[in-house]
């Protein structure tokens, strides 16, 4: 670690490993509830366990992005942060109101949730992925802006680096598409529209150059391949991301009310949006082979190529399955969806943020540049549970999906909940892909803390 | 070390050749969906282009051509020293491309005025898009040629290294390439 400040990116990798681990588990009940419909009724209600899981997964990457930029922008803008003591008010101020926000969703029903927090004077609730009360939205507004604020004052006063800088645009990217979340028109059509802007121009857009930073970063100090070489992919894949990803938040208006020519521009657009992420995966690879140096962190190398590739996949081939309009006139909503969701989420982000701990932290611990032997072996084996867990969940689900298009949308003789009780198998197998998926996960933390100096694991 | 970019295939810059071809990908889908669109609905598809003026898309071919044609012509003019003449064939294309623009700029909102838009039916939806996507593909361009013809004045390119100027040259190029397909496939094709 080369700056003090950014020893500040612990508590954030922390926070997000314990948020993942708690969106883990509500992701496993849910799962059962799926095959098992009383399972802990009516304390976690099904809505309130899916609320929960995906609401995690937004909040625990959102403190993996922090952390990362909190540990990257010191080092790429060749200064301490600009304020230490901001990026601990910002860590506490988000970590307390979202477990107030989990609290709130645990333990009323929703509709009271949204009565105790007002939700009347501005209504923002109600949506699927953006649930959390407004006054939730307006703290995680303040957080992300003086976030902003801190970082960019740092990267403005330091060296300016196409890494840092492409990070920074994803950031603000992300705010300021956050901001679509508090509109709210009652036109349900508008309403649908606006909120893709949140949901999409993330995931597809702006989240795809955090992605890009980030493995940029790690592939630059793993490998000690140029800059120069590595600043042309990552103009290309941010050029690429934009080009297809904008145009393509059409695939999901193909259905929702608006004019017919979206099914071309949302087809055609978001039919090369696995550009980019393969291009990533091409990046990782190409800057793996013309490598310098064997870094000795090779959980953190094995970690970026396997985001590059997950994501490929996840997001990249199993979004594609599904993104042409006359395709998606089949797919729309079924287990399929939720077999990309999963994948790309897992590949893409989760993923990028496993990496950028798996480099930072022996850093972080001052073990120097790497953990020692057993601890990298232990945070592989991690890798390959949670990876190969995460495929056969995508499998399974794909599996049920093909199956419910079959049963529910061409065939469709039988009604939704029949066919459900015929998918079990598949939801079983889900299951128990999930708890591999869970174990994997318990062993990257259980190596994050066992890890050793090298020299002191070999004197031991 | 290259001394001379003629040594080196191909000439420019890779990155912007793999953006070209992504451009070129994502023109060659609508060209592909525009030919089957036409075979299941070909009556739309003839009364469409009975909506079209063939001699303004041919007006638009010239102005593109020529101005593909000056560019590269720039282009080895640089490469023989002959900055002024280069600079001269930039700024000449660079007015041709604001002549298409024009042009085709009146084309659009003419379109417009008399009635049709987006959601006519699928042929217009086509026509416009495919048109406006190729249209703010020329203003790129037509930007990058003026960053080209302010570099060669300034005398960015007298030390061999034509990678820049060949870059902005290919893209260009795709530009008109996108159009020959275009103006024949959506205007003429009976």
């Amino acid at each position: 670690m080369k700056y003090a400040s950014q020893a500040v990116a612990k508590p954030y990798f922390l926070a997000a490993m314990g948020l993942f681990v708690a969106q883990i588990l509500f992701g496993l009940i849910m799962g059962l509830q799926y095959v098992w419909g009383d399972f802990l009724f009516p304390q976690i209600p099904f809505n309130t366990a899916r609320m929960v899981h995906t609401n995690l997964l937004i909040v625990w990457l959102l403190f993996g992005f922090m952390g990362a930029a909190h540990y990257l922008i010191p080092e790429e803008a060749q200064r301490e942060l600009y304020s230490v003591k901001l990026a601990k008010i910002t860590f506490w101020v988000f970590l307390i109101a979202g477990a107030l926000t989990i609290v709130g969703y645990l333990a009323m029903p929703y509709a009271r949730l949204a009565e105790v927090t007002g939700n009347s004077l501005w209504p923002t609730m109600g949506r699927e992925f953006l649930e959390m009360p407004t006054i939730t939205k307006i703290g995680i507004v303040v957080v992300i802006l003086a976030f902003i604020f801190n970082i960019g004052i740092t990267v403005l006063a330091g060296r300016k680096t196409v890494v840092n800088v492409i990070l920074i645009t994803g950031l603000v990217g992300l705010a300021v598409m956050f901001l679509f979340s508090f509109y709210n028109p009652s036109n349900l059509v508008l309403d649908k529209f606006f909120w893709w802007w949140v949901v999409h121009l993330w995931v597809e857009g702006v989240w795809e150059l955090i992605m890009a930073s980030l493995l940029a970063y790690v592939l630059i100090k793993t490998t000690g391949v140029d800059r120069e070489v590595v600043d042309k992919w990552l103009y290309l894949i941010v050029a690429m991301a934009l080009i297809t990803g904008i145009l393509g938040t059409g695939h999901h208006y193909f259905w929702i009310g608006t004019p017919n020519y979206w099914q071309w521009v949302g087809s055609i657009f978001s039919a090369l949006e696995p550009i980019p992420f393969f291009l990533m995966t091409i990046f990782a690879f190409n800057m793996v082979n013309k490598r310098r140096r064997d870094h000795p962190n090779k959980a953190a190398v094995l970690w970026a190529m396997g985001t590059a590739v997950m994501a490929f996949l996840g997001a990249g081939v199993w979004g594609f399955l599904h993104t042409l309009a006359p395709i998606n006139y089949y797919t729309h909503g079924t287990q399929l969806t939720a077999a990309h969701g999963h994948m790309a989420f897992y590949g893409a982000y989760a993923m990028i943020v496993l990496t950028i701990i798996s480099y930072a932290w022996p850093h972080l611990r001052g073990h120097g540049e790497a953990n020692d032997q057993r601890s990298q072996v232990l945070e592989m084996w991690s890798f390959w549970l949670m990876t190969v867990g995460m495929v056969f969940i995508t499998l399974f689900l794909t599996g049920a999906g093909i199956l419910q298009i079959w049963m529910q949308r061409i065939d469709g003789t039988e009604t939704f909940m029949v066919i459900q009780d015929k998918l079990a198998v598949f939801y079983w197998l889900r299951e128990g892909a999930g708890t591999v998926f869970i174990i994997g996960l318990l062993l990257y933390i259980v190596a994050m803390f066992i890890a050793k100096k090298p020299a002191e694991a070999e004197a031991s | 070390m290259l001394v001379s970019s003629k040594l080196k295939y191909p000439r420019g810059d890779l990155a912007v050749w793999a953006f070209i071809y992504a451009e070129l990908l994502v023109f060659s889908l609508f060209f592909v969906g525009y030919a089957f669109a036409r075979m299941l609905h070909p009556a739309e598809f003839a009364a469409g282009q009975q909506t079209l003026n063939p001699v303004l898309g041919l007006v638009n071919t010239v102005f593109l051509l020529t101005s593909g044609w000056l560019v590269a012509a720039a282009v080895l003019a640089c490469e023989s020293g002959s900055r002024s003449l280069a600079l001269k064939k930039l700024v000449v294309a660079t007015l041709l491309g604001l002549a298409f623009l024009a042009v085709k700029g009146y084309e659009i909102g003419h379109h417009f005025a008399v009635g049709y838009d987006l959601d006519t039916n699928t042929f217009h939806f086509l026509y416009l898009f495919m048109g406006s996507f190729h249209f703010m593909h020329v203003v790129l361009g037509a930007g990058v040629l003026v960053i080209l013809a302010v570099k060669v004045n300034r005398g960015d390119y007298s030390n061999g290294e034509l990678r820049g100027l060949e870059s902005g040259a290919a893209y260009w190029h795709m530009v008109d390439i996108v159009w020959m397909i275009l103006f024949p496939l959506v205007y003429l094709m009976r």
